[in-house]
């Protein structure tokens, strides 16, 4: 297959179609008129990303270079299969998060709701700004705007526990990029002179296995949004936040950002022969593991539905590590599928946590006994976004982790495969019993009558339409699938 | 008139100060339209100086017709062109910024306020633009004593500062007397071409006496931009200070103060006797990430606004010092870069806190309670600059940073590229510190009082006072600028600073 390199604007206006719509939102005189332009951009912002899709899929790379910031080092954009995948699905969620959001906030009566879109649109930015990105200084920029962009969002509700918590977002996110990135991209900058990312890595095999380790281990636990242990304790802390930031920011956009700058860093600066030939993807997907069984362990024993979600993205975050770090092209496409796969399950079940909590007032798992007769539509989007989580059938998930089972295998590493089994088993045991409950309890157990009182149709309509995808997902996986492949091809350069 | 530039930049805020000296009497209202005029002249020149450079290289002025090595020479060249911008863009966004709190603190003493405000900035410039190695320290002192006068006109505790500051500077100005001193005796010269010369020469190179005169020449330098442990001064003289002064020498005293040791060093010593027959860099780069470590821990034990910027430029000091001596291309750029963008981040966040204390009368963390609301542009402002401090890309701050550490890394100092990732994350804390107080609380919120009784009154403070435009434009010019900086730093490095640097230094 021959690429071809096509030069557009089009990534660079795909950003900036959020960051200009800031002004105005701040300047709209009504909320409708408000949220219509939210609408306006986040409709702009998809349309874009999808005209260019039929270039990648073409086999086409689209690069901008905005401006030389350092001499040989451009601010740059590149769109390739890879970044157009995790593009297409987190401007295509924004879109239906805007619609939530007018549900949640408008419903709760919550304060500085301009303020809050303004942010949500930069961070959206910053986002599609990270997926683009074609050299490691250009991620690290748009990286850092996300962290602070949705540090306002996070804190939103400027209590004490927003403080603490935001407090204990940025320690970890602001506080792992500085110490850990930036010293190891500079290092590698020093030592190669580029930090544009190549589809099999640009790093030679000049540097000693210590010093490779060392900037593996520091890149991966660096990009913290990624959620890998010790790293974590910031997104079950974040949320605090609104349900739709939670949502779409901490199970979509900024954790998969980090797994998609992890992912990034392994293909596009190591590259897999050399993380192969020194055997370091092995120390990554241990890393992963551990993550994915502890994480699922202790979203066992949390009772707040928020914080048990949180848990079970950390673990998945690490599944898309795991997949990338296997370095086999099963392995590969399952980790990159299950980015699309995890969002549109995941997304489900917050908008669920949030539809629940919009109708009922309830936070915790102990409080939704026998919400299944009060609101069924919700009850099954969120099994539907439960399902998809777990990895089975009808559900989108259930590919993404058929690919990475096959990863392991074909890798050779059964341990992986162990873990992946193991894991499954935790996430059907913290999440069936939620819905068991909820639907199949005495009338004397159940909280909640028979009447059906769903939440508002701003808050229902986007959890329907984010369930029936997931199940779309697994009859047609297109173009996800497709991109995949074309990613992994690139990668393992076969 | 034009090839008379560099002479003109010197002479004319010469006689408009004892213009403005003695309009004082007469008609002290246009005060400042003649200091903005000579301010904007200087800039003017200077920038159309700095085109003139990047067109046809160095302009080299002999004052008087004096032929070097006799008489005095002006040297404007690719180092000294854009940190002449700096210091007048500096000087003149703060006049601005600053007029109306010399209005309200100097009322009586305008005339006085705008002569040694012009000395001082001509005093900057002549120490940028000169290149003769006494000559600089005439201007030094010219910028010295208005200096010790600017601050001394601040607060009730100010003048004590003054005079602290006052019996260190001039003792740091002395030695570097002393060093100029020596090298004329060893050489018989004065011009910085000439030194250059003979300092080539084996048989000064490996003379003791020139070794003793850089010792004591960088002493006296780095006692003057207050290098850990020589800072005792600096923390209060700019915190007592007026804002309006002290937004005017934080940025500017320490920034050219390493412009002096990177001319002198470079120029006088040459860099093959500084970084390669001293065998002193090593340590002088472990004395900056002491400055480095010290300068931020300090800041972080400090309670309120003024008093930890000041820590920071300690701490930044650190960083110019540091990088210049790591001795390499990239930590020599990183250095000279930093100095243009250290000025317009310690002018940004001086401005602001400037603008804060305008209002609030106070700069102390317990005052700055919901500030956000209040002052959303200032503060909007101070963020951009808070980022600039840390590192955060696209400010500028980021990008000197990069340099800096590139140059630790390539010398192999990895302390040094420790240090600065460490102070980052310091600085960090620093601000988000600050931002928690300003955002999450409100002026109400206090332990000793009841909340519902003050509540007309935190209604009331809750409320949008944001400062006077003349404050708010100069402040927002300079935040905008700290983005600019950053990316173009690209342009300013290949077109200004790889020229400014001899080749000789890879």
């Amino acid at each position: 297959m021959i690429t071809q390199t096509l030069f557009s604007s089009r990534p660079l206006i795909a950003v900036l179609v959020s960051l200009l719509v800031i002004p105005v939102l701040l300047s709209s005189r009504s909320k409708n008129i408000r949220e219509s332009w939210t609408f306006a951009a986040a409709a702009l912002k998809f349309l874009i990303v999808v005209s260019m899709l039929p270039m990648i899929l073409g086999g086409n790379e689209i690069r901008f270079t905005l401006f030389d910031v350092l001499p040989g080092l451009p601010i740059a954009f590149k769109v390739d299969s890879f970044g157009m995948l995790f593009a297409l699905v987190s401007s295509f969620l924004w879109i239906i998060t805007s619609a939530y959001s007018i549900g949640y906030m408008r419903t709760l009566n919550e304060h500085s709701q301009t303020r809050y879109y303004c942010y949500f649109a930069l961070s959206l930015s910053a986002t599609v700004g990270v997926a683009f990105s074609a050299n490691l200084l250009t991620m690290y920029l748009f990286y850092e705007m996300l962290s602070l962009a949705t540090y306002p969002l996070v804190t939103h509700h400027q209590d004490a526990e927003a403080k603490s918590s935001g407090r204990t977002y940025l320690f970890y996110i602001l506080g792992a990029s500085i110490a850990l990135v930036l010293p190891a991209m500079l290092f590698i900058f020093a030592k190669t002179g580029t930090l544009e990312f190549a589809s099999q890595g640009f790093m030679t095999g000049d540097f000693s296995k210590q010093t490779l380790l060392i900037l593996v281990l520091m890149l991966v636990f660096g990009f913290a949004k990624s959620g890998i242990m010790p790293f974590h304790s910031w997104l079950p802390a974040a949320m605090v936040a609104p349900t739709p930031v939670s949502a779409l920011l901490h199970a979509v956009a900024v954790v998969k950002v980090g797994a998609f700058c992890v992912a990034r860093v392994i293909t596009g600066v190591f590259g897999s022969d050399l993380l192969l030939s020194f055997n370091l993807n092995t120390v990554i997907c241990t890393i992963a593991s551990i993550t994915i069984i502890t994480a699922s362990l202790i979203a066992l024993s949390q009772d707040g539905l928020k914080r048990r979600l949180a848990f079970s993205t950390i673990g998945q975050l690490s599944y898309i590590v795991l997949g990338v770090a296997l370095l086999s092209p099963h392995g590969l496409t399952g980790g990159i599928l299950h980015i699309v796969m995890h969002a549109f399950g995941k997304i489900t079940l917050f908008f669920c946590a949030g539809a629940i909590y919009v109708a009922t007032g309830a936070k915790n798992v102990s409080e939704l006994v026998g919400i299944g007769r009060r609101m069924p539509f919700t009850m099954v989007a969120f099994l539907i976004g439960a399902l998809s989580v777990i990895g089975l059938p009808p559900c989108g998930g259930f590919i993404s982790k058929w690919y990475l089972v096959l990863g392991t295998i074909e890798a050779g590493q059964p341990v992986f495969l162990a873990v992946l089994l193991i894991s499954s088993l935790l996430n059907a045991a913290y999440f069936l019993p939620i819905v068991y409950k909820a639907f199949f309890c005495t009338d004397e157990e159940s909280i909640f009558k028979k009447k059906v009182d769903e939440a508002p149709m701003w808050c229902l309509v986007p959890l329907c339409i984010t369930a029936s995808i997931s199940v779309i997902l697994f009859f047609l996986p297109q173009p996800f699938l497709r991109l995949a492949e074309m990613t992994v091809q690139a990668i393992i350069g076969g | 008139m034009v090839q008379h530039l560099p002479a003109l930049l010197v002479v004319v805020p010469l006689l408009t100060a004892l213009s403005v000296s003695a309009l004082s009497w007469l008609a002290p209202r246009l005060c400042l339209p003649l200091t903005f005029g000579c301010i904007g002249f200087s800039l003017a020149s200077s920038i159309g100086i700095l085109m003139e450079v990047i067109a046809s290289g160095p302009v080299v002025y002999t004052m008087g017709g004096w032929s070097s090595p006799i008489g005095i020479v002006y040297v404007i060249d690719y180092l000294s062109a854009p940190i002449l911008v700096v210091v007048t863009a500096v000087a003149l966004i703060n006049l601005v910024a600053s007029s109306k709190q010399i209005d309200r603190d100097f009322s009586d003493k305008k005339g006085t306020f705008y002569t040694l405000y012009i000395l001082f900035v001509t005093g900057m410039v002549g120490i940028v633009a000169t290149g003769d190695a006494f000559n600089l320290y005439v201007l030094l002192e010219i910028a010295a004593l208005t200096g010790y006068s600017l601050i001394g006109l601040g607060q009730p505790r100010a003048p004590l500062s003054s005079l602290n500051y006052l019996f260190i500077g001039t003792i740091g100005a002395s030695f570097y007397l002393l060093g100029v001193g020596y090298l004329y005796i060893a050489t018989g010269s004065l011009n910085m071409a000439d030194l250059a010369r003979f300092i080539a020469m084996p048989e000064h190179s490996s003379s003791t006496m020139v070794m003793f005169a850089f010792i004591i020449c960088m002493t006296g330098l780095f006692t003057k931009m207050g290098l850990f442990p020589l800072h005792g001064w600096l923390p209060n003289a700019y915190s007592h200070a007026s804002p309006a002064s002290s937004a005017l020498l934080a940025p500017l005293t320490t920034k050219v103060m390493i412009y002096a040791m990177i001319r002198v060093c470079l120029y006088v010593f040459t860099p093959a006797y500084v970084f390669g027959t001293l065998q002193i860099s090593n340590a002088i780069v472990w004395i900056a990430v002491a400055a480095i470590v010290v300068g931020s821990l300090m800041a972080l034990t400090q309670k309120s606004l003024f008093k930890m910027l000041t820590y920071i430029v300690i701490a930044e000091v650190g960083y110019m010092v540091g990088g210049f001596f790591l001795g390499n291309r990239m930590g020599i750029t990183g250095s000279t870069l930093h100095i243009i963008n250290d000025a317009a981040m310690t002018l940004c966040l001086f401005l602001a806190a400037g603008a804060i204390t305008y209002r609030t009368k106070s700069d102390s963390f317990s005052d700055l309670k919901g500030i956000f609301k209040r002052m959303p542009f200032t503060m909007t402002a101070f963020t951009v600059g808070a980022l600039a401090v840390i590192g955060i890309p696209p400010t500028c701050g980021f990008f000197s940073k990069w340099y800096l550490i590139i140059g630790g890394i390539n010398a192999g100092h990895y302390g040094f590229a420790t240090a600065l990732i460490f102070s980052s994350l310091v600085n960090a804390v620093l601000f988000f510190r600050i931002f928690e107080i300003a955002y999450f609380q409100s002026p109400g919120d206090s332990k000793d009082h009841h909340h519902h009784h003050h509540h007309g009154h935190h209604r009331h403070k809750d409320k949008m006072v944001e400062a006077p435009l003349s404050m708010l434009v100069p402040l927002m010019i300079t935040a905008l600028s700290l983005i600019v900086l950053g990316i173009y730093t690209g342009d300013i490095v290949t077109h200004v600073i790889q020229a400014a640097i001899p080749g000789v230094i890879s």
